[in-house]
């Protein structure tokens, strides 16, 4: 079947148990084994047989777990820059000082962050549309590609704001290259770079992805492949899309 | 199996390789070490006498491939890969390819590490902590330069590979349990993948932070961890501005704690089942046990600063990580008891797996009861960086963790080959391990008590003022090489018994060991279904219940 | 217990020098002892309950359900289960877990607490103002000592003055008038009975300061200076150590301190001084 037809967020609504099994507990027991994806008692069935969202919640539930981790790694960075914004030291002189002098950060960079805002929108859009059930159903049964081809523009609209941005990031680095900014000058352009420089290769995984992605839709034969790499990648995007937010919030305002 | 097979059995197979390449030559380091500080004047075959600067090699990537690559990877990824599927009754992890990849990653790095021993200048010598600004720069002393760098690409791959291979982990415990499987019915060997899993997501991406500050910093004119004014080897390190070599010891011990769990948890909840399986009985107080594994991966995570009472610390932050350090004493003692209550007035089966059970209580106790001794900051004051810190970690994770490798060897191989090992040779290596191991380690509680440093390259010989102090250790120190040999030789039958095993023709029976949990189900083209918890044994042990079958119980003679 | 100098042989502790020396033996001995009890008790358990006969008395519940909440077939049909063992279960583990756990959580709360105690004692506040002030820097792989002089206060130090050769390892600017009458010695000397308090600093590396025999342990870190203060009681010879591996040299980074008497100890600073 289809594997749109019926999303278990509706289904969940009207379920009453699957009958396999008399004298078992009503539905509103919450120790249900397996995935148990509320009281829709998907998870009751046996493992593979879960329904249409099975390895989408896997990869859903693996990316969860990578970003967590991921965002440990810009706390530990993050926390480093607060300790070093902070510190002081004698200098030769005997002097108590603190060298930290804020990085000016240069304007393209609110050009950016709206260009990368906007490539987040377009993601979404291409997000959603793979699950759009009139085109899922076209294009499952053989009817042309409507929803790949959907998908495929807006992921494409995503590559290129994506890369947009990145440009605008190497550009922004040569502004300040330009005014003999480097990372060495001081402890807040370490950190500048650090930051832009580890966000933006986080972002270009993104752009891999979504290029994975857009070579799935066109070369992968599964629907439920095809959904969970635009997924896993759109997810992915909004993650980093958001970090970026806190990120230049935080080398905007808390230099 | 395919070399580049995704099969969650080739992949734990792949793992526990790179363990036991990273063993065997992480015990023949120690061997080069204990002999160097017995006789410093005993010249290595071949190589001649071991240099200071050898030495100091010698211990850094003796703890580097103990740490990383046997004690995180052998019970985690190599068992867990090898067993955790079918315990949880999936047919596979949840992202096979990148399981694989990850697994291949990790022979990358170790294969980067070695490559330290080879390059110009030797291999790093800061030990497995590379404190800065030792580990700043290559002016630091020789092997700091490109051996340093090896060492940090090498744990910054294994980083990742590490968090990738967690991730699979946690997945495939939350989305692929079977029917039926519910987390109360998890066994605790599950749990304790579960919460080192949960670790290693949380700690690796901070080192990952660390080495990459370090990178900077040795590469890039950074100076995150380099104070200015700093004058290494006669030159002032001019790196712009100021910084703490404290930081790095924040954010190193924020890993390195939370690591030495990940080594451990493993290895307690298949201690837990594993005496459970042959006591014949429940695993006393189930539902503590599961609390007190997530309790210790959660405090975990609080105590780093225990490692750094004198390290520049501020008085009352040292009392704050003594206080979680000693809190930690409870959920570990709780599971200690539990054991006991399990094993009381049980009379348990002693095939080859469960005396490793016991010998993993055993050094867990004598290890982990002088855990609360350091944890106090007035007494580690006298004791950091002594030899009663080193014979800590070494029963309480060395030790006891490869007891819990033992264990896990002896108890699964029949259902990995199909064959059994043999009980006499398991019971010679196991008596001639547990003794070895008391008989190499404890006696370092004394040396270290009587003042003797870590990372010393010589104790006798010098002219110094120590002289008196550290040659008064000297008998002690004969003593601690002899056992480590002997410790090391008595692995000699389990090698012997692995091949034997493995050439026999003598096939094992499905469940040899009557056990209960999934991973002995027969094989079956049917999905997996969970009927109950685990441990189901009749009081008497007449009969148990598999957590596979829906109504009879078995027969225990009759198996 | 066994009366302290024997203790202390026994578990091999050097000999004790310093004044808040004994009470930190006496607390570290308390432990080792509690310590070594505490495991011979838990292997005298282990061994017990394996070697007595097996139990039949049911009911060692692990307090989560014993029968099964999902599946096709009702509860277990093992005999001999769930028969008057809800109680039994928690009398076991009362037993087992509960009063044990209690009691280690008083036991190991009295021996934080007390421990708390010496150490707030010993480092929550600096040194006693009239304590005797030398501070201590350690390099690759060697430990220098400097006393302020007469003026009581310490020449300021630049790290491109650094000269070893040239008889100036610590960099000191003598430029500064402060600097005129430090006295750099290789050898840490202090008279005994009188509070001094170190400042602990390093030129290139983390360097471990300990002295064993003064029961005395601190990093010296670059980049920040720490203090650390005690009294020396016993005049001798007492070995300094670097505990922090700063590289191939740091087995042999070894120094000596020397307590001398009183008046031994004037004498020895009017001397120098003098050679000034």
């Amino acid at each position: 079947m289809p594997i749109t037809l019926t999303p278990p967020e509706i289904d969940r609504r009207h379920h009453t148990g699957e009958g396999d099994g008399g004298g078992r507990k009503p539905p509103t027991d919450k120790r249900t084994g397996g995935n148990g994806e509320g009281g829709d008692n998907w998870g009751d069935r046996p493992q593979g047989r879960r329904g249409p969202r099975e390895r989408l919640s896997q990869a859903r539930v693996g990316l969860f777990f990578a970003l967590g981790g991921d965002l440990m790694f810009f706390v530990a960075l993050v926390s480093v820059f607060f300790v070093n914004k902070a510190s002081g030291h004698f200098d030769a002189y005997s002097h108590w000082v603190n060298e930290w002098l804020p990085t000016a950060l240069p304007s393209i960079l609110w050009l950016n962050t709206a260009v990368l805002l906007v490539s987040s929108v377009t993601a979404e859009l291409a997000r959603r549309s793979m699950f759009r059930e009139h085109d899922a159903m076209e294009e499952w049964i053989g009817f042309g590609r409507p929803l790949s081809r959907r998908a495929g523009i807006w992921l494409g609209l995503t590559l290129l704001l994506g890369a947009l941005f990145l440009a605008g990031q190497w550009m922004a680095w040569d502004q300040l290259a330009a005014q003999h900014v480097f990372f060495a000058s001081n402890p807040s352009s370490h950190f500048f770079y650090l930051i832009t420089v580890t966000h933006a290769v986080h972002l270009l995984l993104g752009i891999a992805g979504l290029i994975a992605a857009l070579a799935g839709l066109q070369a992968s034969r599964s629907m439920a492949t095809r959904q969970v790499l635009v997924d896993s990648t759109v997810w992915y995007w909004h993650v980093m899309g958001v970090l970026w937010v806190f990120l230049f919030v935080l080398l905007e305002y808390g230099q | 199996m395919r070399i580049f097979s995704t099969h969650h059995r080739a992949v734990g197979f792949g793992y526990l390789a790179i363990s036991t390449v990273a063993v065997a030559i992480g015990v023949l380091l120690s061997l080069a070490m204990r002999t160097h500080l017995a006789w410093p004047e005993w010249p290595l075959p071949v190589h001649g006498p071991i240099l200071p600067e050898e030495y100091l090699t010698l211990v850094t990537m003796h703890g580097t491939l103990m740490l990383f690559f046997v004690m995180t990877v052998a019970p985690q990824s190599g068992f867990g890969n090898l067993i955790l599927p079918a315990q949880i009754g999936a047919r596979q992890m949840a992202f096979p390819r990148i399981n694989a990849a990850s697994m291949w990653l990790t022979a990358l790095a170790l294969v980067v590490l070695l490559a330290a021993f080879f390059v110009p200048g030797g291999g790093p010598i800061g030990g497995w902590t590379a404190y800065p600004p030792l580990s700043e720069s290559a002016l630091a002393g020789p092997g700091q330069g490109t051996g340093m760098d090896c060492w940090l690409a090498s744990i910054a791959i294994f980083g990742i590979a590490s968090t990738i291979s967690a991730v699979n982990t946690l997945t495939t415990i939350v989305k692929l349990r079977c029917e039926g499987m519910t987390w109360q019915r998890l066994p605790l060997t599950v749990w304790g993948w579960f919460t080192a899993a949960l670790l290693s997501v949380i700690a690796f991406s901070v080192l990952l932070a660390a080495l990459l500050l370090l990178f900077c910093d040795r590469h890039l004119h950074g100076s995150f961890f380099l104070p200015s004014g700093d004058v290494v080897n006669g030159v002032l390190l001019q790196h712009g501005s100021n910084g703490s070599p404290l930081l790095w010891l924040h954010l190193f011990w924020f890993f390195g704690h939370p690591e030495v769990y990940i080594a451990i948890l493993p290895g307690m909840g298949l201690t837990s089942m594993v005496i459970a399986n042959f006591a014949r009985r429940r695993v006393f107080a189930y539902r503590m046990m599961i609390a007190t594994t997530l309790l210790i991966g959660l405090l975990g995570i609080l105590v780093w600063g225990h490692h750094m009472f004198v390290a520049g610390l501020n008085p009352f932050a040292g009392t704050v990580f003594s206080i979680s350090s000693l809190a930690i004493a409870l959920p570990a003692s709780a599971k200690v008891l539990s054991w006991l209550a399990t094993l009381w007035r049980s009379r348990p089966r002693l095939t080859a797996a469960m005396p490793f059970a016991l010998g993993f209580v055993s050094l867990f106790i004598t290890g982990g009861l002088s855990g609360p001794i350091l944890a106090q900051p007035i007494l580690d004051e006298y004791l950091h960086n002594t030899f009663f810190v080193v014979a800590h970690f070494h029963l309480i994770m060395a030790m006891a963790g490869v007891f819990g490798l033992f264990c896990a060897t002896y108890y699964w191989f029949p259902l990995l080959f199909g064959r059994m090992l043999s009980e006499r040779l398991g019971k010679v290596h196991f008596w001639g391990t547990l003794l070895g191991a008391y008989a190499t380690f404890l006696p370092m509680h004394l040396t270290g008590l009587a003042g003797e440093p870590r990372h010393y390259a010589q104790l006798n010989g010098l002219a110094g003022p120590g002289t008196t102090l550290l040659e008064s250790t000297q008998p002690l120190q004969v003593h601690i090489t002899v056992a480590a040999i002997f410790l090391a030789l008595a692995q000699i039958p389990l090698l012997v018994n692995l091949l034997r095993a493995w050439r026999s023709s003598k096939k094992a029976e499905p469940n040899p060991w009557n056990a209960t949990t999934m991973e002995w189900a027969p094989e079956s083209e049917e999905l997996a279904v969970v009927y109950r918890e685990p441990c189901e044994y009749s009081v008497t042990d007449e009969s148990f219940l598999t957590q596979w079958s829906p109504g009879a119980a078995i027969n225990t003679e009759a198996e | 217990m066994l009366s302290a100098p024997t203790a202390a042989h026994f578990w091999h502790l050097p000999v004790d020098a310093a004044r808040h020396g004994p009470a930190m033996d006496e607390h570290l001995l308390l432990n080792l002892w509690i310590a070594l009890g505490l495991v011979a008790a838990a292997h005298g358990i282990l061994l017990c309950g394996l070697v007595w006969r097996r139990a039949k008395t049911p009911g060692l519940k692990p307090g989560s359900s014993g029968t099964t909440e999902r599946g096709p077939e009702g509860p277990l049909s093992l005999p001999g289960r769930g028969f008057g063992g809800e109680s039994q279960t928690r009398r076991r583990l009362l037993l087992f877990e509960i009063l044990p756990l209690a009691a280690l959580t008083i036991l190991f709360t009295a021996l934080g607490v007390r421990s708390e105690q010496m150490w707030a004692a010993q480092r929550y506040t600096g040194a006693d103002p009239t304590a005797m002030q030398v501070e201590v820097t350690g390099a690759q792989f060697v430990w220098s000592f400097r006393y302020p002089g007469a003026d009581a206060s310490f020449g300021t130090t630049k790290p491109m003055l650094i000269a070893p050769a040239a008889g100036n390892p610590l960099g000191i600017d003598y430029r500064d008038p402060h600097a005129a009458d430090d006295i750099v010695t290789s050898q840490l000397v202090l008279p005994a009975g009188r509070e001094v308090d170190l400042t602990l600093r390093s030129l290139d590396v983390i360097h471990g300061f300990a002295v064993p025999e003064m029961r005395l342990k601190q990093n010296a870190v670059p980049g920040q200076t720490s203090h650390i203060h005690f009294t020396p009681e016993t005049p001798g010879e007492y070995a300094i150590l670097c505990t922090q591996v700063c590289g191939t040299g740091h087995y042999r980074m070894q120094a000596m301190m020397r307590v001398l008497s009183p008046d031994a100890f004037d004498a020895w600073l009017r001397a120098r001084e003098q050679r000034r």
